[in-house]
């Protein structure tokens, strides 16, 4: 029913959707980015926490099902950038370790470190978090230092199939301002829509306040820094792929990409408006709370769009600058046609997931948090 | 060369991460069922009593949440992190589970802890006591996948192996998802959490007895958590006695090593402690049969003939088989685009090869055994203290079901002491299974020397370094804070204010 370049397609536009929903989640990120910033006491920082804290876990769960999906479906993929940008990914890991336990402990007794330390730790992983992982998808687009070679396979004494060039590990991709500017936006992005999610959230004017004044400049941030990366790398040159699977360099590479693929541009097209129409009607209009929806899709959809622009239509999406043949395709390196079938049809259960998802999500937030509900109950961070 | 410190830390990184893990696994594993069992006692009784002693737990497994899932999403990118080629060489396989445990278990459980932590109040109680069953099951489920991904780097099945890809590539979906030992991996594991939340909740509940207050609390709590615990560990035995037959059967190695049997043959005896035997004990054991046949050490690396006249291959013919199957993959490699002919050979020879390709990576046959005493040991004391548990709790539910409880002091102070003992055999448990193995990231497919990726030692050891601090810290917040919360107590009800008067 499926065959395997179908198949391969369709993952990488699971892998897609979850990278934009991964991202519309970490309006937990950037609400914990501005615990400090736009909570000005105790009582609003424990708003902030609480409106996060009810969410976290669906934000952690994206990230290790996008992983999950990742391994899954391009294992070339998981062991090759994994493997390779050790540090990249161990530091992005231990930010999201520090933030698991922080909710919880934070107003414990007997926590040892304090409630601040624990807010800290939130508001490191709030920062950090998107601005790595947003300079680690760079390479996406502008390329890693490693090479593949899985005929080392045979050495029965070094038997390493992916190499990573850099002593740096990972790290080394600040070195491409363009990475960068995808880390600050991705970082401006989270706490926008921690801005949005919060203003629809808790209701709390003198806190509300300043989560406007907060999305002023959150999302000018992000505006600025989004749209330099997005010219640098249309403007670029990019890892394109030929028919018989061989990579060379072509200019404006990504641009053409979209261009070709019409209903991506509309995708990130409408995606981008979204955003922006959620933020501006926000800014524009004092008792509009319903920004994080528009926004958020928005997001989704331009996520999803960057994604593709990076995978499909002949393009190397997990480029090696070291060695140009090493780098990763959806095609070469994705699971088995057997196994992309198996995981096809257990991706028909997305959703039903979605569905209690939004089940849950509804019943709990049908109300927003105030300071008497926190004040009030002991179910609370 | 791959560095031998290289594999070194890396293992000990990803063993370190394991063993934190499954201090905080279980406990959840197995206080969802108590908590759920007690949540559905407050709905089909209408008894608030039952609510607040299901509130009480839920914040003890709220504590104790956070960190299992801080602990897990290193388990699951340590893979790709530290070993990149086992990523690549089994992804294929390996990857599946693990999505799937992403899709179906975790935002299940996501979903519905959050209702039942903050969801009180919001939502009705049919819906809460549904998302207090569905986090439990939710939980259990995750196990189920990752124990599927473990179950097969133990016993492999269900796969072929790609030389134009290099890898693994699953042929037989079911055959991995009902692979006989994942099935009872499965049973095992997450019964014996249902062993340790028994063992915590009746812990506790003594220390309460002990000090003479909430007792009705604690003495409620240790009959639902007698019941879940003893059932909990007649399964655990039971699949425990199936996981010796597969380990005999699959892993003759990790069998002899747990018995430190240099020698073996029919009617093995099964070693108590060094010096003490049951004659034909572990024959039974292994093969439920007291005349079956079980391999030593030796016999496995010199080759035997068992009575039936079954031949087990000597180490040397298995790595001289490992060499010919990767001789023949190079060759094939090289041939596969310029002479066919010489391609199709090589290839036929691999595969006749082919399960042996594992050998092919181990230069000294006795690089092919465990470290004896670091499963000899283990094993015992698993084996030991779960029938202690066992009478333990056996013990405690035929004196709260006499009235008697309150009056065993000795018995109280007997469950406080078996909380670290539970989580002792959890990790001796874990020891054998994954020490045992040892050459093998997956049983004669892939050795770790294979498996690892190509990193500098001082990274691996750093984050090794990092991450002992990281945990332990972790660790000791997560029993202070514990240690608050029970001294603090129960919410109290109406009753205790009239007994407080």
């Amino acid at each position: 029913m499926f065959e395997y370049g179908f198949l391969q397609q369709y993952w990488w536009f699971i892998i897609s959707l979850l990278g934009g929903l991964l991202v519309f989640l970490m309006f937990v990120q950037g609400g914990n980015a501005l615990i400090f910033l736009a909570g000005k006491d105790d009582r609003q920082r424990q708003m902030i926490v609480n409106s996060t804290g009810r969410k976290w876990e669906f934000t952690f769960t994206t990230l290790v099902t996008f992983g999950g999906a990742f391994f899954a479906s391009f294992p070339l993929f998981y062991s090759t950038s994994f493997g390779g940008a050790f540090w990249v990914w161990i530091l992005i890991l231990l930010t999201f370790v520090l933030q698991a336990v922080s909710y919880e402990f934070q107003t414990k007794a007997g926590n040892l470190l304090g409630k601040n330390t624990f807010r800290v730790f939130l508001t490191i992983n709030g920062c950090l978090a998107p601005l790595l992982i947003g300079t680690a998808v760079g390479t996406f687009f502008t390329g890693s230092d490693f090479i593949v070679d899985k005929a080392a396979a045979g050495d029965s004494l070094a038997p390493v199939i992916s190499s990573w060039g850099s002593g740096w590990h990972g790290l080394e991709a600040v070195a491409d301002i363009r990475n960068v500017l995808l880390g600050l936006a991705l970082m401006f992005l989270a706490a926008t829509l921690g801005c949005l999610y919060m203003t629809a959230n808790i209701d709390d004017d003198a806190l509300e306040t300043n989560l406007r004044k907060s999305l002023l400049w959150t999302s000018s941030g992000f505006v600025v820094f989004f749209v330099a990366f997005v010219l640098a790398i249309l403007l670029s040159e990019g890892y394109a792929v030929d028919g018989s699977g061989t990579v060379y360099m072509e200019k404006y590479k990504y641009w053409h990409n979209l261009i070709q693929m019409p209903a991506v541009l509309v995708i990130f097209l409408v995606g981008t408006v979204s955003v922006l129409y959620g933020i501006i009607r926000t800014l524009a209009g004092r008792s509009y709370r319903r920004g994080i929806w528009w926004t958020g899709t928005g997001t989704v959809l331009a996520v999803m769009a960057v994604f593709m622009i990076a995978g499909y239509n002949g393009t190397a999406y997990y480029p090696s600058s070291a060695d140009l043949q090493s780098s990763l395709t959806i095609a070469n390196s994705c699971s088995s046609e057997f196994t992309l079938k198996v995981m096809t049809y257990v991706s028909f259960i997305i959703p039903v997931v979605l569905a209690y998802i939004v089940y849950a999500w509804w019943s709990m937030d049908r109300k927003p948090i105030t300071t008497s509900e926190i004040e009030n109950t002991t179910d609370k961070y | 060369m791959v560095d031998a410190a290289l594999i070194g830390w890396s293992r000990a990184q990803f063993a370190l991460t394991a063993c934190y893990h499954w201090l905080f696994v279980p406990l959840t594993l197995g206080l969802a069922v108590i908590m759920a069992v007690m949540e559905t006692l407050y709905v089909v009784r209408k008894d608030d009593f039952w609510k607040r002693t299901a509130r009480f737990w839920q914040k003890i497994f709220g504590i104790n949440f956070a960190v299992g899932i801080a602990t897990g999403i290193i388990l699951e990118f340590e893979f790709g992190t530290n070993w990149s080629n086992y990523s690549w060489f089994v992804g294929d396989i390996f990857g599946a589970p693990l999505a799937i445990e992403g899709i179906f278990a975790f935002f299940m459980e996501a979903t519905f802890v959050a209702v039942m932590f903050f969801g009180w109040d919001k939502v009705g109680k049919k819906f809460h006591l549904a998302s207090t069953w569905l986090t439990g099951i939710g939980a259990s489920i995750s196990a189920l996948w990752i124990l599927v991904a473990n179950g097969w780097m133990q016993h492999p099945v269900g796969m072929e192996f790609n030389p134009d890809t290099v890898r693994h590539e699953m042929t037989d979906f079911w055959a991995v998802v009902s692979n006989p030992v994942a099935v009872t991996k499965f049973f095992h594991s997450v019964l014996s959490g249902w062993m340790t939340g028994a063992i915590v909740v009746i812990g506790i509940s003594c220390w309460y007895l002990l000090r003479k207050r909430d007792v009705r609390f604690a003495r409620s709590s240790i009959k639902v958590a007698s019941i879940v615990g003893i059932v909990g560990t007649l399964a655990v035995m039971f699949t425990g006695d199936g996981s010796a037959v597969h380990v005999a059967r699959y892993q003759p190695m990790k069998l002899a090593a747990a018995e430190g049997l240099e020698d073996g043959g029919t009617r093995a005896p099964f070693s108590i402690v060094p010096g003490v035997e049951i004659p034909g004990m572990l024959s039974f054991l292994a093969t439920h049969d007291i005349d079956g046949f079980v391999p030593g050490i030796n016999d496995l690396l010199e080759g035997y003939v068992t009575p039936e006249g079954v031949a087990g291959l000597s180490a040397e013919e298995k790595i001289a088989r490992g060499d010919a199957a990767l001789d023949a993959f190079r060759q094939y490699r090289e041939t596969r685009d310029t002479n066919p002919e010489a391609a199709a050979e090589a290839r036929k020879i691999l595969e006749q090869n082919v399960d042996y390709f594992g050998y092919g990576y181990i230069k000294d046959k006795e690089d092919l055994v465990p470290d004896v005493w670091l499963v000899y040991w283990p094993f015992r004391i698993m084996v030991g203290l779960g029938c202690l548990l066992l009478l333990l709790m056996v013990l405690v539910l035929w004196f709260e079901h006499k009235n008697r409880i309150e009056q065993m002091r000795w018995l109280q102070m007997a469950s406080m002491v078996s909380i670290p003992l539970v989580y002792i055999a959890g990790q001796a448990g874990w020891i054998v299974a994954e020490v045992g193995r040892q050459p093998w990231a997956i049983q004669d497919l892939l050795p770790v020397n294979a498996a690892v990726s190509s990193l500098d030692k001082g990274a691996v050891m750093t984050t090794f370094f990092i991450f002992v601090a990281v945990f332990t810290l972790f660790l000791a917040i997560e029993i202070r804070i514990m240690l608050n919360a029970i001294r603090k107590g129960p919410e109290k009800g109406p009753e205790d204010a009239v007994a407080g008067e």
